[in-house]
């Protein structure tokens, strides 16, 4: 608003002489408000779409909620989980989106009026929009998974929300003793970051050989096949032999209640006891899709993949982990290009033109070991609505590629981090 | 962009122009955007090669060897086979004119 009045004041200043006040204000170009744009959630999606705004259109409001004063990324943050690094790398701050003339709205929104444009937040307080960009992540379906109630984070964390789970899961694996069983509970499809369980798994695995060999892990899973399994499969032979034991649903892997007295996991055919409990519990879409109207019967949100706006209801974009993006995963790199590609188009949009139709990428990345790299990639385009991989693009990398090969991911993979992140909040 | 924006509005009221597109997007053609998912802008240094700056020729010819498979790679020959010579073309012209 400041920006507009300063444009406006000037311009009356130096266009004072040649015209009559009455003129000026007929002009549309003044009477017309600067167009704004409200992001909830400033994840990878979220604060992704508020730079790019900014940088396609800076004449564009933005404003970004969100109640958090610092982000923690998921990326990177199993390496936290095996004392790899420390839960600061994976931290940062708003200071930057806020330098480039993004409002911060630090509160939580509450309800969304899409008739009226309004958003309500926590703190009592109402926002405007012309367009809606929500990148809300994930929430879990508490109740999907009987026992595993918002108490018995503590006793099982989940650490998929990266933050204080992340680090309660570390301690839990540095408090055990040598010849525990840490047990991995691990959801059917879809899921935040579906490569996640397993990393996580290696990672832990190299923790526990270096630390206390004598010890085992079981995933515990609720589908027959997951992301990068050969390559996963393979490092696991190779680097942590006889460590990890992989119970697909097939072989009554699903976890069908936990009790997190007990650190016990319950299949129809056995029950583990685990010295350490990792449960990542089924998810949906982060709840103000919900209450926004814009998440579907599946949990999950139906988007037009040009322009990433809802199906459901106009004017609301949605973005990330949240969407059904067809082929695409729900990543942090797949987030960051929808983000991009959003912004192109919810600029248009204001100026009345037509959104073009984009390509987006997707690069995932995944350790078996600090120097054990190993990725997913993945070209897409939207084909009758939904996003689709381009025949032939993508893919994994080469199951028989040698170290050198899987050393060279692993520093690609930290450069990709470093990357986006700077992007992003840098 | 205030200057624009000026600009725009005095050409408007001196009855010069078009009513007004507000904004002309900074588009990038398709693709584009989703590369500084790895490559890095100017802040920071990475084994993976800035974009921006680069001659477009030189664009053109790597992405050709990527998706050709000519030229070794570890996920560039993965994402270059997702694009087409048009595609790779605009994409060269737009970094090869950023800063």
């Amino acid at each position: 608003m400041t920006q507009r009045r300063t444009s406006r004041r000037e311009f009356l200043k130096s266009a004072g002489a040649v015209s009559t006040s009455a003129v000026l204000l007929s002009a549309p170009a003044l009477t017309q408000a600067a167009p704004r744009v409200a992001v909830v959630g400033g994840g990878f999606a979220g604060a992704s779409c508020a730079r790019a705004l900014k940088i396609i259109d800076p004449g564009i409001k933005v404003t970004l909620v969100e109640a958090n004063r610092t982000f923690t990324a998921c990326p990177f943050s199993n390496g936290v989980i095996a004392g790899l690094r420390e839960l600061s790398a994976q931290q940062f701050t708003y200071d930057k989106l806020v330098a480039h003339n993004i409002v911060l709205a630090a509160s939580m929104a509450n309800a969304i009026d899409p008739q009226a444009r309004l958003i309500s937040l926590a703190d009592g307080s109402r926002l405007g929009y012309d367009r809606l960009v929500l990148a809300p992540g994930i929430d879990f379906r508490w109740g999907a998974l009987p026992g595993y109630t918002e108490a018995a984070v503590d006793a099982m964390p989940h650490a998929w929300k990266a933050g204080e789970q992340t680090l309660l899961l570390r301690r839990q694996l540095q408090a055990m003793d040598d010849g525990g069983t840490v047990v991995i509970a691990a959801p059917a499809n879809p899921f935040r970051c579906p490569p996640g369980p397993y990393e996580r798994a290696s990672l832990i695995a190299h923790y526990l050989k270096n630390n206390k060999p004598r010890s085992k892990l079981i995933i515990l899973d609720a589908k027959d096949s997951f992301s990068k399994q050969r390559l996963f499969q393979a490092a696991w032979q190779e680097l942590y032999p006889g460590m990890i034991e992989w119970i697909p649903l097939s072989q009554g892997g699903k976890v069908a209640s936990v009790d997190p007295a007990s650190k016990t996991l319950v299949t129809d055919f056995d029950s583990y006891k685990a010295a350490v409990a990792n449960v990542i519990p089924p998810q949906k879409a982060g709840h103000i899709a919900e209450v926004a109207g814009v998440a579907d019967r599946t949990g999950w949100c139906p988007i037009n993949p040009v322009t990433f706006e809802s199906t459901l209801v106009s004017r609301i974009h949605v973005l990330g982990d949240a969407i059904i993006a067809g082929g695409m995963p729900k990543s942090a790199f797949a987030a960051n290009a929808q983000a991009k590609v959003c912004a192109a188009a919810v600029a248009k949009l204001l100026a009345g033109t037509e959104p073009s139709e984009a390509k987006l990428i997707n690069t995932c990345y995944s350790l078996a070991a600090p120097d054990y790299g190993i990725s997913i990639a993945g070209v897409y385009h939207p084909v009758n609505g939904v996003l689709t991989e381009i025949e032939g693009s993508g893919g994994l990398s080469p199951v028989d590629a040698p170290r050198a090969t899987r050393a060279q991911e692993a520093i690609f993979a930290d450069a990709w981090y470093r990357t986006i992140t700077d992007e992003i909040f840098g | 962009m205030n200057a624009t924006r000026i600009l725009v509005a005095s050409a408007i009221v001196c009855g010069a122009v078009a009513p007004p597109t507000l904004a002309a997007p900074r588009e990038p053609p398709a693709g584009a955007s989703g590369c500084t998912g790895c490559h890095p802008g100017s802040a920071i240094t990475t084994p993976v090669p800035r974009l921006a700056g680069r001659d477009a020729a030189e664009i053109v010819a790597q992405m050709q060897a990527f998706r050709a498979g000519q030229r070794p790679a570890t996920v560039m020959e993965r994402i270059a086979k997702g694009f087409s010579d048009a595609e790779i073309q605009a994409i060269a012209a737009w970094y090869a004119a950023q800063r």
